[in-house]
C-alpha cells in the first residue's frame, strides 16, 4: 500500500535560513503518526509543504500517493488541516466559519457536525474575534473533523484546549484511528503523543532524528532502576548498557539501556531482590536527549 | 480594645511610589510610534512638503507674465471650477499674485493630503493596535489609559506642524513672491485641516472594534468635508463654514493672511480628542461602542465558495462606498443650474462658448475624473484585501481546502473589478439623475452612465497592476497606491501645472478624461485593456508559482 505521506531529501530554505534540511518523513496508511519537536524545528515549514502552501527546493513531497504542488486542489478534498495558530474572519461566526471550510472542501458530515459542537462545548454563533484562542481552535478542529476525509493534519492542535476538551479530542482521534483514517499530528505535548500514537518522528532543525513506533524508540531509552537486595550488589559496574550507577549498603540505583534490562536484572537476581522499582522509559527522556544541548544553548532553529 | 490601632495608617511603600496617572507611559509610548514609523513619517512628511515646494518653481514658467496668471484667474472664476478646488481669492483686480495662486489651486489638495495622512496614521496607531490585541499586552503593563490615544495624538499632530513649518519656511525659498509670514499661514491651515482630521481619526478608532472601518469612518468625514464646502463655495457660504477645509480656505492666505479661522479647528480639534478620551474611559479595550451581535450558527447557501466569501468579506465596505459615491454624484448634480445661470448670466462668456452646455461638460468630466479616481482607490483596496487574508494566515485554511490559488485570488479580484463597475454606475446615476433633474435634461443621465462605464478600463488595470505585484512581488502591492497618485495629480492638478503631453497621457484616467463631451481614446483604452488582461493572467501565474507567506 502506498504510504499516505512520503517525504524524502526535502531541503526548504527561507532567505539564508535553512528551515528543511533533507526532511525524510514516512507515514502509512491508518496510522497516527506523532510530528514531535521543539518550536521552530521544522514542524510547520514541513505541513506546510505538505499541502502545497510552500514549495520544496529539492526533494521529492508525495502526498496520498500524489504532488501536493501539482495536484493540490484533488489531495485537499481527501484531508481536513487544523494550522496550529487560527484566525478566523472577524464579521463570520464561528458556525458560519465551519460550513464554509467544509463546503469549500466538498461537503461535511451533519451529524458529525452536531456531535462535534456539543462534544465540544462550542458556541457556533459567536463572531470571529470573540473567541478565545481555543476556541478557534475548536472551530477549526470542528471544521476538519466533520468533514469526511482520508487523512487528517493536525498542527499543534491543543495548544489552547483546556484538559477537559483535550481528553475529548482524544476520544475523537481515537475513534479516527478505528475508522482505519490517517493522521499526522505535530505537537510538542510528549504525552498526548504518547497516547494517541503508533508511530513517532522527531525533528530537530529541519532533520528527522529519530523515527519509529514508541517501542521502538523506547528501545533507545534507559530504564531507571532501584532495587534492595539482601546482600550488597557487585559486578554491576562491569555489566554493558549500565549507567549512573549508586550503590549505598544493599540499596543499589542505576538506569540502564533498554536493550540491556534483561541482563542487568538477571545479575541484580544473584544477590536477592527485596524490592524492586523500575521506572519506563519516556519520550520526554528521548526528547531531551535529543534537546538538551539545545535547549541549554536556547538556540533558534528556523521559524516554524 | 485600643483605640489607638483602630487608625488606618496609609501603606509607606505605596506612598514613596509615583501614584501614575492615566498618562503614564506617553513618553515611552511616543517613542514607540517614532521607531514603528522611522520610515513611515519621513515619507509622508517628505512626499507632501517636497511635492508643494518642489512645484512652485514651475509656477513662474507656467505663467510667465501677469496677463498669463490673470488669464488663470479668469478660469477660476466659475461655479465648475469653484466647486472643485474653492473660492478663488484675489482673482478680481489686474494682479494675481503667485500667492493667491498658490492658495487658490494647490491648499485643498495639500489639505486633504494630510487629512488622509492623519487618519490612516491615528487609526494606525491605536485602534489597529487594539484590534491585533498587541494593546492589551501594553496596558497590562505601566501604562495609563490615555497614554496610547495621546502618544498617538502627539506624534500625528506633530508631523502636521512639522509639515506646516517645513512649508512655512521653505516656499518663500522656493519661490520669491511668496512671503514668510504668508507661507507660515498657509503651512498653519493645511496643518489646521490635519489636526482636524487627526481628531476625527482619534474619535473613530473608538467608535468601531476594527480598523478598517475606523479608517471608512474618516475616510467619510473627509468626504463630508469636502462636499459642504464645494457646496457652500459655489451657493450657501454658510456650509462652507461647517468644513475645515472651508476654514483653512477662509484665511484667504497670501490675499487677505487671516488667522482667526484656524481657531475654530484648533477647538474643534480639542472638542474632537475630550470625546476620543471620554470614550476610552468607559469602554473596554479591544471593544467598540457598536458591541457585535451574535451571528448565525449556520453559513447561508451563498457562502459555498471563495467568490462568496469575498463578497461577504468586502459587501459592507462596498456598500459604504456605493453610498458615498452616489451622495457625491448627487451633490455635484445639484451645482449644474449654478453654471448654466452662470454662463447665460455672463455675456462675454456665451460668445466664447456658444452655450452653457461646453462648461456643463467639462465640469462633468472632472466629476467623473474624480469617480473613477474614488472608484480606483476602492478597486485598489479590494484587491489588497486578498494580500490582507494571505498574511494574516486566513488564506491557510481557505487553500488548504480543495481551493486552487487561482480560484481564490480570482475571487477578490471579481469584487475588485465588479465592485468599481457598481461603483462608477452608482456615481454616473447620482450624478446624471439630478443634472437631469435640474437642468431638465433627461440625456444626462446616459451622458454620465456612459462616461462611467468608459473609465472602468482605466480603474481595472490600476487594478491589475496589484495583481501582477501580487503575484511576483507581495511586498510591494502597496506601490499601487503609487500608481493612484500618479493619476491623481495629473488628473486634479493637470489643468494648472500643465505638464507635458506624455506625462498626462500614460494615466490610466486620461483615455475617457474628456468624457461627456470630448471624444473617447479608443486606442488607449485598447492598449490598457490588453495590458490589464496580460498583468492579471501574469499575477495569478505568479501567484501559483509563489509560496504563500504568513507573518
Amino acid at each position: 500500500m502506498t504510504p499516505a505521506i512520503d517525504v524524502a531529501g526535502v531541503v526548504k530554505t527561507f532567505g539564508t535560513v535553512r528551515a528543511l534540511d533533507g526532511l525524510d518523513l514516512r507515514v502509512s496508511t491508518g496510522e497516527v503518526h506523532g510530528f514531535l519537536g521543539p518550536n521552530g524545528a521544522g514542524k510547520s515549514t514541513t505541513i506546510r509543504v505538505l499541502l502545497g502552501l510552500l514549495r520544496a527546493d529539492s526533494g521529492t513531497v508525495r502526498l496520498l500517493g500524489g504532488d501536493p504542488w501539482g495536484d493540490a486542489v484533488a489531495l485537499h478534498r481527501r484531508l481536513a488541516y487544523v494550522p496550529g495558530d487560527v484566525n478566523l474572519w472577524p464579521n463570520l461566526s464561528g458556525g458560519e466559519a465551519i460550513d464554509l471550510l467544509g463546503r469549500l472542501r466538498g461537503g461535511l458530515d451533519e451529524k458529525r457536525r452536531e456531535d462535534l459542537l456539543e462534544r465540544f462545548d462550542l458556541d457556533p454563533t459567536k463572531k470571529g474575534r470573540t473567541y478565545s484562542k481555543g476556541n478557534r481552535q475548536k472551530v477549526a478542529l470542528v471544521a476538519a473533523l466533520a468533514s469526511d476525509v482520508e487523512l487528517l493534519i493536525l498542527d499543534e492542535p491543543t495548544s489552547g484546549l483546556d484538559p477537559l476538551m483535550e481528553a475529548v479530542f482524544n476520544e475523537v482521534i481515537d475513534e479516527w484511528k478505528d475508522d482505519g483514517k490517517t493522521v499526522l499530528l505535530s505537537s510538542h505535548i510528549l504525552t498526548e503523543v504518547e497516547k494517541l500514537c503508533d508511530r513517532v518522528s522527531i525533528i530537530r532543525t529541519g532533520r528527522i532524528v529519530e523515527s519509529g513506533t514508541l517501542a521502538e524508540l523506547r528501545h533507545l531509552t534507559r530504564t531507571a532502576i532501584a532495587a534492595e537486595t539482601t546482600r550488597p550488589v557487585t559486578g554491576l559496574d562491569g555489566l554493558p548498557g549500565v549507567h549512573d550507577l549508586v550503590t549505598e549498603g544493599d540499596r543499589v540505583r542505576f538506569s540502564v539501556d533498554t536493550a540491556q534490562l534483561d541482563g542487568a536484572v538477571r545479575h541484580l537476581s544473584g544477590f536477592g531482590i527485596q524490592t524492586l522499582t523500575s521506572q519506563p522509559p519516556t519520550l520526554e527522556e528521548l526528547f531531551l536527549r535529543h534537546y538538551g544541548d539545545e535547549l541549554a544553548a536556547a538556540e533558534v532553529g528556523a521559524s516554524s | 480594645m485600643s483605640v489607638a490601632t483602630a487608625e488606618p495608617r496609609p501603606r509607606q511603600h505605596a506612598a514613596r511610589r509615583p501614584a501614575g496617572s492615566t498618562l503614564t507611559g506617553t513618553g515611552t509610548m511616543i517613542r514607540f510610534i517614532l521607531r514603528r514609523d522611522r520610515v513611515r513619517l519621513p515619507i509622508w512628511i517628505g512626499a507632501i512638503v517636497l511635492s508643494v515646494v518642489g512645484s512652485l518653481p514651475t509656477f513662474t514658467e507656467t505663467y510667465p507674465t501677469a496677463a498669463d496668471r490673470q488669464a488663470r484667474a479668469d478660469l477660476l472664476d466659475n461655479p465648475a471650477t469653484v466647486a472643485l478646488t474653492g473660492p478663488g481669492y484675489g482673482t478680481d483686480g489686474d494682479d494675481y499674485t503667485f500667492g493667491a495662486m498658490t492658495a487658490n489651486e494647490l491648499l485643498l489638495w495639500v489639505a486633504i493630503a494630510m487629512a488622509l495622512m492623519s487618519i490612516l496614521l491615528m487609526v494606525r496607531h491605536t485602534r489597529a493596535e487594539e484590534e491585533t490585541g498587541r494593546t492589551e499586552l501594553l496596558r497590562a503593563g505601566v501604562l495609563g489609559r490615555h497614554a496610547g490615544t495621546t502618544a498617538a495624538f502627539t506624534v500625528v499632530a506633530g508631523a502636521n506642524l512639522l509639515i506646516g513649518l517645513l512649508l512655512g519656511l521653505l516656499m518663500p525659498g522656493a519661490l520669491d513672491e511668496l512671503s514668510m509670514s504668508s507661507s507660515l499661514l498657509f503651512g498653519a491651515a493645511v496643518a489646521s485641516v490635519g489636526l482636524v482630521f487627526t481628531g476625527v481619526g482619534a474619535l473613530a478608532a473608538q467608535v468601531t472594534e476594527h480598523a478598517r472601518a475606523a479608517t471608512g469612518i474618516g475616510a467619510a468625514a473627509l468626504g463630508v468635508a469636502f462636499a459642504l464646502r464645494a457646496i457652500g463655495d459655489v451657493g450657501a457660504e454658510a456650509l462652507s463654514w461647517l468644513s475645515p477645509i472651508g476654514w483653512a480656505q477662509r484665511t484667504k492666505v497670501y490675499v487677505d493672511d487671516r488667522w482667526w479661522p484656524l481657531l475654530i479647528s484648533a477647538a474643534l480639534t480639542a472638542l474632537l480628542m475630550a470625546a476620543a478620551y471620554a470614550t476610552t474611559s468607559r469602554r473596554d479595550v479591544g471593544a467598540g461602542l457598536v458591541q457585535p451581535r451574535p451571528g448565525s450558527p449556520r453559513a447561508g447557501k451563498d457562502l459555498a465558495s471563495p467568490l462568496g466569501l469575498a463578497v461577504r468579506l468586502q459587501r459592507g465596505g462596498l456598500l459604504g462606498w456605493g453610498v458615498g459615491l452616489l451622495v457625491f454624484g448627487i451633490a455635484y448634480g445639484s451645482l449644474a443650474p449654478s453654471i448654466e445661470e452662470f454662463v447665460s448670466d455672463n455675456s462675454t462668456l456665451q460668445d466664447f462658448l456658444g452655450d452653457a452646455g461646453s462648461l456643463i461638460d467639462g465640469f462633468m468630466a472632472m466629476v467623473m475624473m474624480m469617480m473613477a479616481l474614488l472608484a480606483a482607490a476602492y478597486g485598489l483596496s479590494s484587491m489588497l484585501r486578498l494580500r490582507g487574508e494571505e498574511t494574516s494566515g486566513r488564506a491557510e485554511p481557505v487553500l488548504a481546502t480543495a481551493v486552487s490559488r487561482t480560484r481564490l485570488a480570482a475571487s477578490h479580484l471579481t469584487v475588485a473589478l465588479g465592485g468599481s463597475l457598481v461603483l462608477m454606475l452608482a456615481g454616473g446615476l447620482g450624478l446624471g439623475v439630478m443634472a437631469a433633474i435640474t437642468l431638465e435634461d433627461g440625456g444626462m443621465v446616459g451622458k454620465m452612465l456612459g462616461a462611467a462605464v468608459a473609465h472602468l478600463v482605466g480603474i481595472w488595470l490600476v487594478v491589475a497592476i496589484v495583481v501582477a505585484l501580487f503575484g511576483w512581488a507581495p511586498q510591494l502591492v502597496a506601490l499601487g497606491w503609487v500608481v493612484l497618485t500618479y493619476g491623481v495629480v495629473v488628473g486634479v492638478l493637470g489643468g494648472f501645472f500643465q505638464f507635458p503631453d506624455w506625462v498626462t497621457k500614460i494615466s490610466p484616467f486620461h483615455a475617457a478624461s474628456s468624457l461627456p463631451g470630448g471624444d473617447l481614446g479608443t486606442v488607449a483604452v485598447v492598449i490598457m485593456g490588453v495590458l490589464a488582461v496580460a498583468l492579471i493572467w501574469i499575477g495569478l501565474l505568479g501567484f501559483r508559482r509563489r509560496d504563500l507567506t504568513t507573518t
